[in-house]
């Protein structure tokens, strides 16, 4: 029996109420070819213990392969106290609250995550984050129309490094609100932006940059920041927060460091989870905070004098603005930000640190004994964080499927993005040298 | 709340308009604006040269609790902003007529008065606000 608090009378004075004949009448104004008056394909509901059987059927097809899989989701160590404190019942809820009694820890909780993901990206203020990082990038550009109002094109460059999903998601948002998305050069040697084809007088609001780059290589984001301040464009990096314990935050990158970084939080204890949910991060400059979209918790003082939180900024919310809010961001990905402080709390910068230096070492020893494989060889010279693209002789598919068949999952197929044979690897501090070895030998037999 | 300055026109959303001996006219929001909307912590100016239509939203007040537009009681462009209203905001709940002025503009056509409100009509507008 569904949960509905009022009966039918209380519904037939409703609608009385306000002059409305029946509850359809309320969808009136949803014109009719729009509507779905049929649910053919929802099957008919399922008792618990059906529910039960049918999840841990589906579970178990997920199986347990060895992940060699990264791009733009990776598998890190979780510590098992991650999970354990953030199921607790004080936290345990997917929103961030609206209310003004939304209880202290709450609040100081998001306004840990905030303090730890500004000293990651080195910006000033972060807000309590994002659905994700593909959305992310949408808002960080809607953002950039915004802020940067000298310039009215549109116009978003995106270098080649970016994420392909994320620039899909991102024309889907933003793509119907008068922007535009276009790819930079790329150099075919690198991997990386072509500086030498860079266009000039385009006029583009903010100029987008990835690091390390979607096929996992270090752009020269320094000069990539300082042409797109040089061209009046905001510069908006997208980082792994992972990595940046050791490489340059965005917000040192190049002058004046970015305007706007954002990102995939998911590296940050959350479980790779068939895709979700992941959660995304934004910080920025100080002067553009009021530009931002979603949520952001303030530390304050009470009439006592003592130190507490609020939700702070919230004038441009759309609660409050509604069809002017800065965006219709509504709720954040409160469960997953939760977990990640307490991820973040528990490695500290050290332990962040480390688990980079240990993705490097790991995806090194991967890559050297694949490229050591008759008909594969480094797509991209130069040097890369935990993942690298590989060239092949032959179609990536056959291949993957006969590591498949072993349960490895033996990397992304980057063939439709790369434009020939190429396979992207990643061994995150999960793997053994065991497993690498493993992986380097199943390749080497489906390769022989 | 105080007498309102009789040399100004008005406008239903609250705005108020002088007209300056060279032909410009300077805007602001009115008394009742800023007490409703309470303390102003911020204030989003539009750029000098932006054309602006009668209506149009021309800027943005926010106080802790609200962030309202402030429309173009005219048409024209836009010849000055109070800059000092980016570092003191309040200067609108304090002097709402005189420091806390928000923009000059320069009107596209004639000032068409009859769209806009006198003092004792607006005055009315806000007894019955107050009713």
């Amino acid at each position: 029996m569904p949960f509905i608090p009022h009966t039918e009378n209380d519904t037939r004075e409703m609608l009385a109420a306000i002059g409305a004949k029946s509850t359809e009448d309320l969808f009136d104004e949803i014109p009719a070819e729009l509507r779905i008056d049929h649910l053919h394909e929802v099957p008919e509901a399922l008792s618990e213990m059906e529910i039960s059987r049918l999840m841990r059927d589906r579970a178990a097809m997920d199986g347990s392969p060895l992940c060699f899989i990264g791009a733009g989701a990776y598998e890190h160590h979780i510590p098992t106290a991650v999970w354990d404190i953030a199921t607790r019942g004080e936290y345990y809820s997917a929103y961030t609250p609206y209310q003004a009694e939304a209880s202290q820890g709450t609040l100081q909780t998001i306004y840990e995550y905030q303090t730890m993901i500004t000293e990651l990206t080195g910006l000033d203020v972060s807000n309590a984050s994002l659905y994700d990082g593909a959305s992310g990038l949408a808002e960080a550009a809607l953002m950039a129309v915004r802020a940067n109002r000298r310039v009215k094109t549109g116009l978003i460059l995106l270098a080649p490094g970016v994420n392909p999903v994320y620039e899909h998601v991102a024309e889907a948002i933003a793509g119907s609100q008068g922007l535009t998305f276009e790819w930079l050069p790329v150099d075919a040697t690198t991997g990386n932006v072509a500086f030498d084809q860079l266009p000039e007088g385009r006029n583009p609001v903010a100029v987008v940059m990835q690091q390390p780059t979607f096929p996992g290589t270090l752009e020269d984001v320094d000069r990539l920041t300082d042409w797109a301040h040089a061209e009046g464009a905001f510069a908006i990096g997208i980082a792994n927060p992972m990595t940046l314990a050791l490489l340059k935050a965005p917000g040192k990158w190049g002058e004046q460091g970015v305007d706007i970084a954002c990102g995939e939080g998911q590296p940050l204890g959350v479980p790779l989870s068939s895709g979700g949910p992941y959660f995304g991060y934004m910080t920025c400059k100080q002067q553009h905070v009021r530009q931002m979209p979603g949520r952001i918790v303030g530390r304050t003082t009470d009439l006592d004098g003592n130190p507490g939180f609020a939700l702070t900024l919230q004038a441009r919310e759309q609660h409050i603005r509604r069809s002017k809010a800065t965006s219709n961001i509504c709720t954040n990905q409160g469960l997953m930000v939760t977990a990640a402080t307490i991820y973040m709390s528990l490695l500290g910068a050290e332990g962040i640190a480390q688990v980079g230096r240990k993705s490097h070492e790991n995806t090194t020893r991967l890559v050297d004994g694949l490229c050591a494989i008759n008909g594969i060889e480094r797509l991209y010279e130069g040097p890369y964080f935990h993942e690298v693209a590989l060239r092949f002789d032959r179609p990536v598919a056959p291949v993957l499927e006969a590591l498949a068949a072993k349960n490895i999952l033996g990397g992304y197929d980057l063939t439709d993005s790369a434009g020939t044979d190429a396979l992207l690897v990643c061994a995150t501090e999960t793997k053994t040298d065991a497993d690498i070895d493993a992986c380097i030998a199943a390749f080497a037999e489906a390769m022989g | 709340m105080n007498e309102l300055p009789g040399d100004l026109l008005y406008t239903n959303d609250h705005e108020w308009l002088r007209r300056e001996g060279d032909g410009s006219v300077t805007v602001g929001i009115t008394e009742h604006a800023a007490t409703s909307l309470g303390d102003l912590v911020y204030v989003e100016l539009p750029e000098v040269g932006q054309d602006v239509d009668a209506g149009g939203e021309m800027a943005v007040v926010e106080s802790v609790k609200a962030a309202s537009d402030v429309y173009a009681p005219i048409a024209g462009s836009i010849a000055a902003v109070n800059d000092e209203l980016a570092d003191d905001p309040e200067k609108i709940n304090a002097d709402p007529y005189g420091d806390g002025w928000i923009v000059r503009m320069t009107p596209s056509d004639g000032l068409d008065e009859s769209e806009l409100m006198t003092p004792d009509a607006y005055q009315q507008l806000l007894d019955e606000l107050d009713d």
